[in-house]
């Protein structure tokens, strides 16, 4: 059992919790599926759960959907980036390492 | 009437058998025999089938699924179509070779039951030893990456452990626990009398259950169902009638939920016969609660009607004698004295000390 930390740091990686995973590659639309619940995915929210594979750091990610969407204010999106993690977090559908 | 939508989950009944005899199960009385059950095949169409129309999860439940020899076919059948897989069971029979199999396969999530917070309260509840055998599952879950989800069914006779369940909750693997309250369809509504607890105990119980929540928040997802005896508003049952949820059963009859049959004059299709999706969209048992036209008084204009759509049918049935009644648990109902009548029982009767022996009706195995 891995201890995970209640605030994601800026280098933990978050990786996506056992049993959740995306549907089917190509199945739209893509939703993330864990138990008792489907989350649809589209845009951003896509965008982070690709990336939450346990190689991208947080603020990999933060960087990374920064630079996909330079036309928002860089703070801002850095803010909902960690507030959709700890979400996630809380649902269980991440683990941070 | 308005475009039907795809379903979300299919509930797939894979068999009414089970080792286990507990006095809330909510199966129907009048259990399936093993010999009418599907076939494999007619399970791995059922998936196809399922997926294509929409259906993203599937739970295999029971009886006890794991009673089924083809247990891990049928979850590599179900993966492969594309469905997430939960596994809703007692934790026998298994050993860890079978668990390593239907991990193997595809399994996304293992529900584990438990029907008290000791060997003695789950003897008496399920009339069988299983209490070690779901704590040695524990254990080898832990190293095994599967999502795991343990359910504690509560009632009158195990409301006060609930400290102790959360006990075993934390030194587990789970990320999610459950206290789901007793539901009083099939065998639950025979010892109703002895399982529904008091407000007083019900109370404490959330008490405690809130609690837990903040402690565990980001380790474990703590979730509980009230009974809705006690509710204002009663449960949008299956978030409404032939909307989300489709039911497989043993002998390949479809139904919107797991008691409907208790509802007279409905008649049922079978994946034997018909497509999914045939079924799905124009099956009478489906049709028959689908949208407000069906609603009687007060249902019928009430403001809640899309948030709740009148409860649930069956126990408008089982409490009223009328599947289109406003489900009587809701405070706005006509009968509502009836339940109010269940529950004043209750309180008048939950005094006995715990040695006194109760008539339980266990359930039987098909």
């Amino acid at each position: 059992m891995t201890e995970t930390p209640t605030m994601p740091g800026p280098q933990s990686k978050p990786r996506l919790a056992p049993g959740c995973r995306l549907n089917d590659d190509g199945k739209q639309p893509r939703t993330l599926l864990m138990p008792e619940r489907a989350l649809r995915l589209q845009g951003p929210s896509l965008e982070i759960i690709e990336r939450c594979d346990g190689q991208h750091t947080v603020e990999q990610i933060v960087a990374e959907l920064q630079k996909i969407y330079s036309k928002a204010v860089p703070e801002k999106v850095a803010e909902d980036i960690r507030g959709y993690l700890r979400l996630l977090h809380e649902q269980r559908a991440l683990d941070f390492q | 009437m308005s475009a039907i939508p795809n379903p979300l989950a299919l509930i797939a009944e894979l068999t009414h058998r089970c080792p286990l005899h507990c006095v809330y199960c909510s199966n129907p009385q009048e259990l399936e025999s093993r010999t009418t059950e599907l076939s494999t095949a007619d399970w791995c169409r059922v998936f196809k089938e399922s997926a294509e129309l929409g259906v993203l999860q599937t739970d295999f439940t029971g009886g006890e699924p794991l009673a089924r020899t083809d247990i891990v076919d049928l979850v590599r059948a179900a993966r492969t179509a594309g469905l997430y897989v939960n596994l809703i069971t007692s934790g026998l029979p298994l050993d860890e070779a079978r668990l390593d199999a239907l991990i193997a396969a595809g399994l996304d999530h293992f529900q584990l039951s438990f029907q008290g917070a000791n060997e003695e309260t789950a003897e008496e509840i399920s009339g069988t030893k299983t209490h070690a055998q779901k704590l040695r599952v524990l254990e080898w879950l832990k190293p095994r990456r599967v999502a795991v989800t343990l359910n504690f069914v509560i009632h009158r006779r195990n409301i006060a452990q609930i400290p102790q369940m959360l006990a075993i909750a934390k030194s587990s693997s789970a990320s999610r626990v459950e206290f789901a309250n007793v539901q009083y369809y099939g065998w639950a509504v025979a010892n109703r009398s002895e399982l529904l607890p008091t407000r007083a105990q019900l109370d404490a119980s959330l008490e405690t259950l809130q609690q837990a929540q903040e402690k565990f928040r980001g380790r474990i997802r703590v979730e509980y169902v009230v009974p809705d005896y006690y509710a204002k508003f009663p449960k949008p049952c299956m978030g409404g009638w032939g909307r989300k949820f489709l039911l497989v059963a043993p002998s390949g009859e479809v139904l919107p939920c797991h008691a409907a049959k208790v509802i007279p004059g409905l008649s049922f299709d079978n994946v034997q016969r018909r497509s999914v999706r045939e079924i799905w969209e124009s099956s009478e048992a489906f049709q028959k609660f689908r949208g407000q036209e069906w609603m009687q008084e007060p249902c019928r204009s009430c403001e809640r009607r899309e948030l709740d759509f009148g409860g649930c049918r069956c126990q408008a049935l089982l409490l009223a004698g009328d599947a289109a009644a406003t489900d009587p648990v809701c405070s706005l109902s006509p009968k509502r004295g009836t339940v109010d009548a269940i529950v004043a029982g209750v309180i008048r009767s939950a005094g006995p000390p715990i040695s006194q022996k109760i008539d339980w009706i266990y359930r039987t195995n098909p």
